[in-house]
């Protein structure tokens, strides 16, 4: 069987032709990126990165909503520019996303319940309009809302955390089969963080629907995921388990990244965070990315980037710091993101 | 705490707005003290109060918002002065990065012409065209921008580069305080501790008070002194960042304390049930206790905890104490 999701080789530019990519000419927002998930996935797994990492680019290419500059983007094994209307369909329903305003999403003449009865409608989810409200209330109750609060307002009147826990159910009521949550918890308060992520956690250990979090935020993406992906200028820096990755980071840009986290514990302040700042991309867009701010480049790094060395089990890194390991071919990076049969994070 | 002054002395600011639905009391009744050279982080959720606090002490709340109280700054009660006095006091000696300050630069001045443009209002004078410019380079060496940036316009500059601008406008007159409403929340975690880093440092080497408004309780751990938590509109506690981490004492506090992520422990979420009271004509008692593990049915909901020092230094609003 095919897998749900997959990327295969896919690039996406901006500002030009393809043609054009190792001119420099053109930002590449995302570079010869293979990736493939598979349906029934209790996992979630974080795409990381700062902005201009290409994580949102990712995002819109698996949800449709820009065109690979070469490559593919598979549903099911086929092409999702390619699909007749009642594919396109299918996969409008099933790969599904929550995204970071809460505030943008809605339409603020209609009341809140427009967003959930419009996809109950168009997918023909109920037969009549009791059946929708059921459906309706049943999705607002699973993410710890009470709907009698909650429909018939309008957006104004709901918090930002509300807002965005109507759009997990909206998401919900489709029972997709993948979900892609661009930074779903930055516009919101810390109290509510924290029970929003759980929400997310435990949709996706009981219905088994892949997460894809999408965040620059490495301290909920320790909590909330199994598997993370690093990213720098469009492509993997650093992957695997997350509780690897978080701890004990080997990519020089990790290491900058997570020795940047604000931990809210006045006792462990910032620690050194090594950069260096060279002057304009020394690597003429050929070797490694981030070798233009990393304290560890040599000559090689600038001749070619870099493939993917597993550092040990469950982790990889494309630094030559790890020249020694065997390597893993970037097309196998799913690979690192085994099925585990058990749930292993407690909820 | 270099030195034991108190600098800012803030006693009972109410902060109203009257409008038609009712009287929202958007800060309530707070005390603040500061002392100079101290760094204090001033947390809670959106619509707890604290940007408001901080536009009180610009004097910048606007009709039909009302704040009464004190804002005593090094002796002088803020409230009192005229219009023309308290803009005096803006820049020069109380001085504020709002919220989202580097999307407000003019694009379609130079940096310098900004940086200057307050300066020469509030009377400053340089001896000649090259004395200028030397303090512009100056001042934009200790923010850690190259001297060329003078020259640009903000669209030629990256997010934590006009954030820098910002910075670099707020302190060009040396003030006696500076209040940054969160400085970092649009950067990125690497630009964000880079322009953090930068702002301590300033305030420790100018000896410069300071208050970081934000919700985001890493930040302040690695960056504040003392650390205060509002919400809806009242001082729930206030003491030492490293005591109020490990010896939190408003359930409040305690609750978004365990709310965090730590590293350790992953996985396992503990969220605030319920969501924060509306401040348009609140119930009486404490504003928490709707959602308070602690609350006294007797007490908790009718009558308002007093805010008192329970310990020197540490102050509490709750009846548990």
């Amino acid at each position: 069987m095919p897998p749900l999701i997959e990327l295969r080789n896919v690039t996406k530019v901006f500002g030009g032709s393809i043609k054009d990519k190792d001119t420099g000419k053109v930002t590449v927002a995302l570079d010869d990126m293979t990736f493939v998930l598979e349906e029934d996935f209790p996992h979630i797994i974080t795409v990381a990165g700062e902005s201009g990492s290409g994580k949102t680019t990712m995002l819109m290419l698996l949800l449709g909503f820009y065109e690979p500059s070469a490559g593919e983007v598979l549903y099911n094994g086929k092409n999702i520019w390619k699909m007749d209307k009642e594919e396109t369909k299918d996969f409008r329903r099933n790969v599904q996303a929550i995204f970071q305003d809460p505030f943008a999403v809605y339409n603020p003449f209609y009341k809140v319940d427009n967003l959930l009865s419009i996809p109950i409608k168009n997918f023909g989810l109920a037969k009549n309009k009791d059946e929708a409200r059921s459906l309706m209330e049943s999705a607002l109750t699973r993410v710890g809302l009470r709907p009698e609060e909650t429909l018939g307002r309008f957006p104004h009147q709901l918090s930002g955390g509300q807002r965005q826990r109507i759009a997990v159910a909206r998401a919900l009521i489709l029972r997709p089969k993948l979900l892609l949550a661009d930074e779903p918890v930055s516009m919101v308060d810390a109290s509510l963080r924290a029970t929003l992520l759980k929400q997310i956690r435990d949709l996706n250990q009981e219905l088994e629907i892949p997460v894809l979090y999408i965040t620059h935020d490495l301290t909920t993406a320790y909590h909330v995921s199994d598997y993370i992906l690093v990213m720098y200028k469009g492509s993997v820096m650093e992957a695997g388990d997350v509780e690897k990755v978080i701890r004990d980071p080997q990519h020089p840009y990790t290491r900058l990244l997570v020795n940047s986290i604000p931990w809210p514990d006045p006792n462990m302040l910032w620690g050194q965070a090594a950069e260096v700042v060279r002057g304009k991309s020394i690597t003429e867009n050929r070797g490694c990315k981030f070798a233009n701010r990393c304290p560890h480049m040599t000559n090689m790094c600038i001749q070619s980037p870099p493939p993917l060395y597993r550092v040990r089990e469950g982790q990889v890194a494309a630094c030559y710091l790890y020249q020694g390991s065997s390597v893993i071919e970037r097309a196998d990076l799913s690979a690192m993101f085994p099925k585990r049969e058990a749930a292993s994070v407690k909820s | 705490m270099n030195n034991n002054k108190v600098l800012l002395d803030i006693r009972d600011l109410k902060t109203y707005f009257y409008v038609k639905a009712g009287t929202v009391k958007a800060v309530d009744g707070i005390d603040l003290q500061l002392n100079s050279g101290t760094k204090l982080g001033l947390v809670g959720e959106s619509g707890s109060g604290k940007s408001t606090v901080a536009l009180s002490m610009m004097r910048m709340i606007r009709p039909p918002g009302t704040v009464q109280g004190q804002i005593n700054l090094d002796g002088v009660d803020l409230l009192k002065l005229s219009a023309e006095e308290m803009r005096r006091m803006r820049l020069s000696q109380i001085s504020m990065i709002p919220q989202g300050a580097m999307n407000s630069l003019n694009p379609v001045m130079r940096v310098k012409d900004q940086v200057f443009d307050g300066m020469i209002d509030h009377g400053t004078n340089w001896a000649s065209k090259k004395e200028r410019e030397e303090f512009l380079a100056e001042l934009l060496r200790i923010v850690e921008l190259p001297p060329k940036v003078g020259m640009m316009y903000p669209h030629e500059l990256s997010g934590g580069m006009k954030q820098r601008v910002c910075v670099a406008i707020a302190i060009s007159m040396h003030p006696k305080i500076l209040i940054a409403d969160e400085p970092t929340s649009a950067l990125d975690v690497v630009i964000q501790r880079q322009v953090m880093e930068t702002i301590t440092r300033l305030a420790r080497d100018m000896n410069l008070s300071m208050i970081l408004i934000g919700h985001d309780m890493g930040l302040m751990a690695q960056s504040v002194d003392r650390l205060a938590v509002m919400y809806a509109g009242h001082m729930m506690e206030l003491g030492d960042v490293k005591e109020m981490f490990s010896d939190p004492l408003h359930p409040y506090t305690v609750a978004l304390i365990e709310s965090l992520p730590i590293l350790g422990n992953r996985g396992v979420f503990k969220g605030i049930p319920g969501i924060p009271p509306s401040v348009i004509n609140p119930p009486p008692g404490c504003p928490f206790h709707n959602r308070c593990n602690r609350m006294m049915p007797d007490i908790c909901p009718h009558k308002a905890a007093p805010y008192k020092e329970v310990r020197p230094g540490r102050w509490v609003s709750c009846h548990l104490y």
